[in-house]
């Protein structure tokens, strides 16, 4: 899931210096999952501005919400009336569902209050790791189901470099070397024979983000 | 042949070869390649000309290469995978060996975030392998990357990559550097060698695949100046392992330069009686001025006139 981490108060005291009443919109979705914009930091956040608005002498007026998706249309328009009554959103979601608001309601400025992160999974409680890097063409069925593009700094397909050192990387020596799990994994799957396979450079042109923004059409759901 | 580099011609006559670096100056001061090429000049077949090594910013390796050809010595120009994608890295291929330049080792690079621009983007188009793969289509196919492309002209350049056998998973490395050779290497340069059994390991792998068979394996050394740069990249370099035993023997040394020299000597004599190992590379970090003796001294002079 998407994986965010909330924005420094101050910052967001600074988005929000113009205006008296807002809209503090979270999401129920993976903002939820990883504590950065779910209905409990949505009620703590609106406290914490309330009050430093108000010891700062200009109080601000928060209304609260939870919708299930902020990045689904129709929990987006739900959101319509309760938009129409203030002069801003604060949006705890990730970056989709921030732009989801920006499709819908042109004339209301909508702010980030998180930083999104990474496509990652919860390691253990209060601990969230990169796995993907959506690409565009998954090669984990050649790398034993560990993702180098995700997990490898310098994002190598056919091997670990000079600095994989006690199953470690040189640059975060405290993140697993992507390079060592592919080669525990093999050996332990009896593939290591697979690993001897050059690995052809990737076609990241037309089929990652660097074509431009990617979407994905499927005709027989339209309605 | 498939460069014609004096480096190529070395091997090819069944020389031991003697390649060593030089580092590009931070900045454009062409006094400091002058310098170190003054330093090297008759005792090293060719010097590498690293790009950018550490991610510090530095003269390009290019543009080095072709100052180090004009002052009478042979470059292998180092190309990382770091800051450029294809195109660039192909465009510069062409310039290259229009300069002259006539050898290349083919490398991933440093992190960006151990140098002096960590805000950087990094770029990783393509690994090592892949590089080593690309410069050997556009010299033997001579296509551009893909296969469509006609290239005007010749890419001759030998091509060259870097095997580190003390990096981990050992099991792993002979591998990788196979992997290379069926990509299209003709020599590997190794990571400095302090630890000769795990060498002599790695080695043995390296004849059972048959690697040394396609690929000329030249062994990294580089002399220890004293007992605290020995700690030092112990500690803190990944990927490099130095026996207590050698750390003890310049901890006790008189002079710990003079011992390192004599370390260095007898390692090169070392390497040179495994099966498989056709040169050494030496590294002699900003120590440039002590290739002459260590060459002498390990009776590697004079170097074979191969023309």
């Amino acid at each position: 899931m998407i994986k965010a981490e909330q924005k420094p108060i101050e910052e967001i005291l600074e988005y929000l210096a113009p205006h008296d009443h807002i809209l503090l919109s979270g999401c129920g979705a993976c903002v939820t999952v990883c504590h950065a914009g779910g209905e409990k930091e949505v009620a703590l956040l609106a406290s914490a501005l309330r009050m430093a608005r108000q010891s700062a002498g200009r109080p601000l007026e928060i209304l609260e919400v939870t919708p299930a998706r902020q990045c689904e249309p129709e929990f987006a328009q739900e959101l319509t009336d309760t938009i129409g009554r203030v002069q801003a959103v604060l949006s705890l979601s990730c970056g989709v569902g921030v732009q989801t608001l920006t499709r819908h309601f042109p004339v209301t400025p909508i702010y980030p209050g998180v930083n999104t992160a990474f496509l990652g999974e919860t390691v253990e409680h209060g601990l969230w790791a990169e796995r993907c890097q959506a690409c565009g063409n998954c090669i984990l069925e050649k790398t034993a189901g560990v993702c180098p593009i995700a997990r490898c700094a310098k994002q190598l397909l056919n091997g670990p470099c000079g600095g994989s050192s006690n199953g470690k990387c040189e640059i975060k020596r405290e993140t697993d070397c992507a390079w060592q799990l592919i080669y525990d994994r093999s050996k332990s799957l009896g593939q290591l024979h697979r690993l001897t396979e050059i690995i052809p450079a990737k076609q990241w042109g037309t089929q990652s983000r660097d074509s431009g923004p990617r979407s994905i059409a499927r005709e027989d759901l339209k309605v | 042949m498939k460069s014609g580099s004096n480096l190529e011609k070395v091997f090819e006559q069944g020389h031991f070869a003697v390649t060593s670096e030089l580092g590009p100056p931070k900045g454009n001061d062409v006094g400091v390649i002058r310098k170190k090429v003054d330093f090297l000049r008759g005792f090293v077949d060719a010097v590498n000309v690293t790009d950018n090594q550490t991610a510090i910013v530095r003269m390009s390796s290019i543009a080095t290469s072709a100052f180090v050809i004009q002052m009478g010595m042979e470059p292998v120009m180092q190309m990382v995978t770091r800051d450029r994608n294809r195109i660039a890295m192909q465009s510069d291929l062409f310039g290259a060996t229009a300069l002259g330049i006539k050898n290349i080792v083919c490398l991933t690079g440093d992190h960006h975030t151990f140098g002096n621009q960590v805000h950087a983007k990094n770029v990783h188009d393509l690994d090592s392998v892949q590089l080593i793969h690309m410069v050997k289509t556009m010299r033997d196919e001579k296509t551009l990357m893909g296969g469509e492309e006609k290239i005007e002209g010749e890419i001759g350049m030998f091509i060259g990559g870097a095997a580190n056998p003390f990096a981990d998973p050992f099991e792993f490395r002979a591998l990788r550097t196979a992997k290379k050779a069926a990509a299209g290497v003709d020599f590997i340069q190794t990571q400095c060698i302090y630890d000769m059994v795990r060498f002599k390991e790695w080695m043995k792998m390296i004849r059972d695949l048959g690697v040394h068979e396609k690929v000329h394996i030249m062994a990294g050394i580089t002399p220890l100046k004293s007992a605290g740069m020995a700690r030092y990249m112990a500690k803190n370099v990944a990927g490099i392992t130095i026996p207590d035993a050698l750390i003890d023997r310049m901890a006790k040394a008189a002079k710990g330069s003079e011992e390192g020299i004599k370390i260095c000597v007898e390692q090169i004599q070392e390497v040179r009686e495994i099966e498989g190992v056709h040169g050494v590379h030496l590294m002699a970090i900003e120590w440039e001025q002590m290739i002459g003796r260590i060459t002498e001294s390990a009776g590697l002079l004079p170097r074979p006139k191969v023309d």
